[in-house]
């Protein structure tokens, strides 16, 4: 199965263990990834502004050469780029005057912007399209004794009109960690905000945000945190750097994508190029439950 | 500090541009402080997301702009989802920050980020950070 696939900036940079082990992963499943050609930055967050068309053409762009290149679909790893594109598509297309004034915006890219892609999140793509039944029949490795935590964080679930499940009680990440093997627990802040971009102004509530989450994991039992979100992976492993200083009752715990975990439990193995990218050594967890 | 209904005015031009931008209309609120209650950042607020509708609707919005409410809303849309009344809470403040972007005013000095750190942080953050903070 071929899957057209937007891969967005921070798989290519501090989250090229997201990508590396999807590839990998999906290998194993019969599934390629193939990479859409001139695709540039999505904007990274939806702009909420219903006046200015300027913060949608990063998106739409992305669109119309998807479009181009005669895609009707994207593949999304990424939790941001996923919703930033779907909510984008939609408030264009809906509207033929925006889409007019955008594809006016965009006249040297030589043809205009339709509406015809489709963007999904590769969570709903495992579920749907490749179902869960047939990955736990493939896991070579089950991920036995693993305790994990399932954490959503924001742009998977809300606006609810986005949510790749139901909005307030999802269950697309554990019940594919189920499939993989592993234990998923339930605990009580898988669908709070990490403090997102506030991390670059105004560090202390990213800080607070993600003690809280992780400690709300821990408490529940789980020894790991599962995301989609390279930016809720940055908050929640890096700055445990400063947690752990400042915080007398707190242990480290990794934070995995959850591609990593699917390449572990297919057959397709762990690389240690993907641990230099995690600041929470990944690995002792990993040898403890005889996974590497 | 606001301290009483101004009754000409209330649907003031500041109002109607934050209605506008937003496409919301702020005296569907009535109060019920859910929006407030979910919000994950709210004690880093001077005033918290239902004061800051309740002051929309006093005519009071030249208030909400000089807060730092507006620049600590992380987006996280937990507002909106919750609001019994459909009101889309984060495209307000949305509207305010805008309204303050739009006139220079913004959290970011481009200029002023540390270069040297900038090379260990994942660009998904400095873009939405950028994206949101400044003009
Ligand atoms: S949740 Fe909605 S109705 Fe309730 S206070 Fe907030 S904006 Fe007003
Ligand atoms: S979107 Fe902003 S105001 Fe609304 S709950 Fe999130 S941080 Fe608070």
């Amino acid at each position: 199965m071929n899957l057209p696939y937007y891969p967005g900036c921070t798989l290519k940079a501090n989250a090229s263990h997201f990508e590396d082990s999807a590839i990998k992963a999906l290998e194993k499943l019969n599934c390629q990834l193939q990479e859409m050609k001139d695709w540039v930055c999505c904007g990274t967050v939806f702009s909420l502004s219903n006046d200015d068309l300027m913060l949608q053409l990063s998106s739409i762009r992305n669109l119309l050469r998807a479009e181009k290149q005669g895609l009707n679909e994207l593949i999304v790893l990424c939790s941001m780029c996923y919703n930033t594109l779907k909510r984008s598509k939609d408030f264009i297309t809906d509207d033929k005057e925006k889409l007019e004034k955008v594809n006016n915006f965009m006249y040297m890219e030589e043809v205009d912007y339709k509406g015809t892609v489709d963007i999904y999140h590769l969570l709903t793509i495992l579920k749907d399209r490749i179902t869960f039944e047939t990955i736990q029949d493939k896991v070579k490795k089950p991920l036995n004794s693993l305790k994990l935590g399932a954490f959503y964080g924001c742009l998977l679930v809300r606006p609810k009109e986005y949510a790749i499940d139901d909005f307030e009680g999802p269950t697309i990440i554990e019940d594919l960690l189920s499939a993989l093997g592993a234990e998923s627990l339930d605990f009580a802040y898988k669908l709070e905000c990490c403090g997102a971009y506030q991390t670059l102004t105004q560090k202390d509530v990213s800080l607070k945000r993600s003690y809280e989450i992780i400690r709300s994991a821990s408490r529940a039992g789980c020894e790991a945190i599962v995301t989609s979100c390279p930016l809720c992976a940055y908050n929640l492993d890096f700055l445990q750097k400063e947690i752990d200083e400042e915080q007398v009752d707190f242990n480290k715990i990794p934070i995995f994508y959850f591609t990593e975990l699917m390449s572990i439990a297919l057959g397709a193995g762990w690389s240690s190029k993907w641990s230099e990218l995690h600041f929470v050594d990944p690995e002792q967890l990993l040898r403890d439950k005889h996974l590497l | 500090m606001f301290r009483g209904i101004i009754k000409n005015g209330i649907r003031n031009e500041l109002l109607l541009k934050v209605e506008e931008i937003s496409g919301q209309n702020v005296f569907n609120c009535y109060q019920c402080g859910n929006c407030s209650s979910g919000c994950p950042v709210v004690e880093y607020m001077d005033i918290t997301p239902n004061q800051v509708l309740r002051l929309s609707q006093y005519g009071a919005s030249e208030e909400i702009l000089d807060s730092e409410t507006i620049w600590v809303c992380s987006t996280c849309l937990q507002c909106s989802s919750r609001c019994p009344k459909g009101i889309d809470v984060a495209r307000i403040m949305e509207a305010y920050r805008t309204i303050n972007l739009r006139s220079g005013i913004g959290k970011i000095n481009p200029r002023k980020i540390d270069v040297s750190a900038a090379n260990d942080i994942p660009p998904i953050l400095l873009v939405s950070a950028m994206r949101k903070l400044t003009g």
